[in-house]
């Protein structure tokens, strides 16, 4: 998958409280809770996303709360994937059980600044930062994430095992 | 080489002879766990997966305690989700509002924690039990929806971090202060991805309320999972559950063996640890206590999953008993289970802490995450004994949270700023 976008840079310890803060988690619905996604950290960033924009950040991105609303606020705001030093563990598992996209690769997030046009491709595990010409490998994803992302996500895996487990 | 109590653990629970940090394993799990605010999600993931059936009513524990008694209409409609999932799937360990409590202090509380078991809940501060020398962890949603299906759940056997606590701790100084010390040393991620092995002679001291609070913040360094190894103190609290728990019947001690491998020893010499608060916007945003005497405050809230068991409320009430809250301070207390209130009723802490203007609450994490019970305003200032202070946690996004013990908390309520026990003339003392 190949994703062409605009930065959103904020820094490191972004938290789910800020992400998607508690006030707005009485509901589950995707489009509900993108009206107020980031809304504690920016302001603007509702009326100034656009479908396919990418999210920068450095370390520890989605600390805090295990809430999933978080990444599946993210994904419905029409960020297509998040950059980031490092991510939380909890938002990391969350991200990937969602389907949002997420890149380690710090060179990228350090270097890329606000309003830059990023490329990143999935499959060759690269980002190319359009407005500074510069391109990055990102982390490859553990082979078993990677595992569990070619079986189309966390519950799809299960459901195989359970059938395996009847039949044997 | 040998193994950490956290790898023991995990080998058990994969059914195999050892793992080591880094292996990717299939743990069978004890006890999964989920609140009003992951749960509704989970049953949402559940059903569109297409799945019928929990792999065991009695291993799953829902616990409506966030946004409960439900504060809106949309969170009743959440709340009343879980409800009915409870009924039709006949969950045994669903708790209504009136036998409800914090989910972290309910549930070791009422025994459905042994040592040696695999727990993970959707709700970060799951690490809390690995006071009790279990592994417990928190994920998301459809994590704990995969589980409730599966009954196994993936993870990668973490690194452990060995904290080693020497020396005993001074005056009024708690199991919060310890860890608060801590995160601000090691930084919010100072743990990421790893276990963090609390140890030494610190805490073998420590009461297991206090080895709850400091498990229960091993999330705020980024930790996957807090652990305390066994003692006595861990036998008399088992031993004190109801009879034929999971606590009393089901235990299987393990020990990290000498040899054992760590990413790091870091250790900390517990004498030295102030007085200590993590100033706004991060838990590891720590400073002294006595330092922050300029820090006017709004509100204190006593209580939650970190600090509202029964030891904290009696620290608390030690410290305003006879006194009066200051006029420009709203205290609130929210405590963990029904049964901390009746604990608290029948030693009196709760007429020490209502005659001193304490609002009491019913048990709810409420305005810890500013769902309601104490929510803030632009421009005002708590002191709490939760968790974090992130911006936006307990209200408007303007708003300040200041991390404490609830001795500190309590001695700022009688101040109306921040303030030690001994600035409010409680002299020398303290836990031990």
């Amino acid at each position: 998958m190949i994703f062409e976008g605009t930065v959103h840079k904020y820094g490191r310890d972004v938290d789910t409280d800020v992400i998607i803060p508690a006030r707005y988690l009485t509901t589950n619905d995707p489009a509900e809770l993108a009206k107020h996604c980031m809304e504690d950290i920016d302001a603007e960033f509702v009326s100034t996303v656009q479908p396919g924009d990418i999210i920068v950040a450095h370390e520890n991105f989605g600390c805090g709360s295990s809430r999933e609303h978080a990444p599946v606020a993210i994904k419905a705001s029409g960020i297509s994937v998040v950059i980031a030093s490092s991510f939380a563990r909890i938002f990391y598992r969350n991200a990937i059980n969602t389907g949002l996209p997420i890149v380690v690769c710090p060179a990228a997030a350090s270097e890329a600044q606000a309003g830059d046009r990023l490329r990143v491709d999935l499959g060759a595990g690269t980002v190319e930062n359009l407005t500074q010409s510069k391109e990055y490998d990102a982390e490859a994803f553990p082979p078993f994430m990677q595992e569990l992302i070619d079986r189309g996500g966390l519950l799809k895996y299960v459901k195989a095992q359970l059938v395996e487990r009847s039949r044997s | 080489m040998g193994s950490t109590i956290t790898e023991k653990i995990l080998a058990r629970a994969a059914g195999r002879d050892e793992v080591h940090a880094g292996d990717i394993i299939e743990a069978k799990v004890d006890l999964a766990l989920a609140n009003d605010i992951t749960a509704p999600l989970a049953i949402a993931e559940f059903e569109k997966a297409g799945f019928t059936k929990v792999f065991d009513p009695a291993r799953i524990a829902l616990v409506p305690d966030h946004f409960t008694p439900n504060k809106d209409i949309k969170a009743a409609g959440q709340a009343k989700k879980m409800r009915e999932f409870a009924r039709r799937h006949e969950i045994v360990n669903y708790f209504e509002v009136g036998r409800v409590g914090i989910e972290h202090v309910l549930l070791p509380d009422t025994g459905m924690v042994a040592p040696g078991d695999l727990v993970v809940g959707a709700d970060s501060h799951t690490c809390t039990y690995g006071a009790v020398a279990a592994f417990s962890t928190g994920m998301g949603s459809t994590d704990f929806a995969a589980a409730m299906a599966w009954g196994h759940v993936w993870l990668r056997v973490p690194e452990s971090i060995r904290f080693v606590y020497s020396g005993r701790p001074g005056a009024w100084v708690t199991g919060k202060d310890l860890i608060l010390h801590t995160i601000g040393l090691i930084g919010v991620d100072g743990a990421l991805y790893q276990a963090m092995e609390f140890s030494g002679e610190a805490i073998r001291t420590l009461s297991m309320d206090e080895r709850f609070t400091m498990c229960n913040m091993a999330i705020e360094a980024g930790g996957k999972n807090g652990i305390v190894g066994f003692d006595e103190k861990t036998t008399q609290y088992l031993q004190a559950r109801p009879e034929g728990s999971r606590a009393r019947t089901a235990g299987r001690v393990f020990a990290s063996d000498d040899d054992a491998e760590y990413a790091r020893v870091l250790e900390i010499d517990a004498s030295a640890v102030p007085l200590t608060v993590s100033k706004p916007h991060l838990p590891s945003n720590a400073a002294a206590a006595a330092d922050l005497a300029d820090v006017t405050i709004d509100q204190v809230v006593i209580g939650s999953c970190t600090n509202g068991r029964i030891a904290d409320l009696r620290q608390a009430a030690a410290i305003l008993r006879g006194k009066k809250v200051h006029a420009n301070v709203r205290a609130i207390i929210l405590p963990g289970t029904q049964q901390v209130c009746l604990d608290a009723i029948a030693d009196g802490t709760m007429q020490a802490l209502i005659e001193a203007g304490c609002a009491f609450s019913t048990p709810t994490c409420g305005a810890c995450l500013g769902g309601h019970m104490g929510v803030l305003a632009e421009g005002e200032r708590a002191v709490a004994t939760t968790n974090r202070n992130f911006v936006g946690r307990m209200g408007h996004p303007g708003a300040e949270v200041y991390l404490a013990s609830p001795y500190v908390a309590a001695a700022s309520a009688l101040a109306g700023h921040i303030a030690t026990p001994e600035d409010v003339g409680a002299g020398k003392g303290g836990p031990r």
